[in-house]
């Protein structure tokens, strides 16, 4: 059991790793790049667009996380 | 042209997951000798090609855009991963990864585990050089087997796989010390990108997106990461330096 909750483990770090909002961005990316397929405007740039956003958003968590004061 | 960027990528991103095993193998191998090593590396070799030649097919059997979706999906998850750290690491916010220093930690363990006896099968090596050669091959194994499916091109993925595997082995055969001064950083940096951007590119068609210019598309995708890259590194310096010059005003 152990092992198999280890393999479990080594996807789910490998997958998601430090910030599950990276994969969440990535999934709501695709799902809204998919939405807009099907409609008449161009959806090419919906994707990298989330991406971006979501890039940024884990980015400026991390430096305001790293930035606390231990002490204070 | 996008094969030539696949493979390069494939590449890249085997040899940084071999870098990383190799250090493990060698701490080991040095300490505690290279028989049971070798069978641990072996025995791990033999797992992950079962795993690709199980995983291969079944990939490659599901229909192209629900394969693209999905395997994008992956690849996106993973690339914003290493994008995020490389971006960390090279602003400042995270040490840089010091193969050395994982050399060193991994030497210092295994001098302590219990010594075993002159010519008994020692255990300890050989599930730790097990481990380290699955772990990182799982990964490498992962990215063979997306891209392959993904591209429909097995040959040209094992074959960039086994060219960062002769690379990494004829050097460290070679040096026999850890490949410090292997530019992991940058390379995972650069893999990172790639990594995103083939994801975006095959997850959005796989979920029916069609792309101005079609394969054209993955270098304007690539320029436009590594510029949105280098801007947040330069952000988030900036940040930093802003915020030591208002502790500095406020001492």
């Amino acid at each position: 059991m152990s092992h198999v909750r280890g393999f479990g483990r080594f996807w789910w770090d490998f997958v998601v790793g430090d910030d599950w909002r990276l994969a969440a961005g990535g999934l709501v990316a695709l799902v809204t790049a998919g939405l807009v397929a099907n409609t008449r405007v161009a959806a090419w740039w919906v994707a990298p667009a989330i991406v971006i956003v979501t890039l940024v958003a884990s980015l400026g968590r991390a430096g305001r996380v790293d930035r606390r004061d231990p002490h204070g | 042209m996008h094969t030539v960027v696949l493979a390069v990528a494939a590449f890249f991103a085997c040899a940084v997951e071999m870098v990383e095993a190799l250090t493990i193998v060698l701490a080991v191998g040095v300490t505690r000798g290279w028989r049971s090593v070798r069978l641990g590396v072996l025995a791990a070799l033999a797992t992950l090609a079962v795993v690709v030649a199980v995983l291969g097919p079944a990939l490659a059997a599901l229909p192209l855009d629900i394969l693209r979706a999905v395997v994008g999906f992956l690849l996106l998850a993973l690339g914003l991963q290493w994008m995020r750290k490389a971006i960390l690491r090279t602003a400042g916010y995270l040490p840089l990864h010091d193969e050395q220093k994982i050399f060193d930690r991994e030497v210092a363990d295994a001098s302590a585990a219990t010594s075993i006896g002159h010519g008994h099968f020692d255990w300890y090596a050989f599930t730790l050089s097990f481990k380290g050669v699955f772990l990182e091959g799982l990964e490498v194994a992962f990215i063979v087997v997306t891209f392959g499916a993904a591209h429909d091109d097995f040959p040209m993925m094992i074959g960039a796989a086994t060219a960062a595997l002769v690379t990494v082995l004829a050097i460290g055969a070679v040096v026999h010390r850890p490949l410090s001064r292997v530019p992991e950083n940058s390379m995972k940096f650069g893999v990172g990108i790639m990594l995103t951007t083939f994801g975006t590119f095959w997850g959005s068609e796989g979920v029916g997106v069609s792309w101005p210019g079609a394969d054209g598309a993955i270098l304007g995708l690539l320029g436009a990461y590594t510029s949105v890259a280098f801007a947040l590194i330069r952000w988030l310096q900036r940040r930093d330096a802003d915020r030591l010059d208002t502790v500095g005003q406020g001492a």
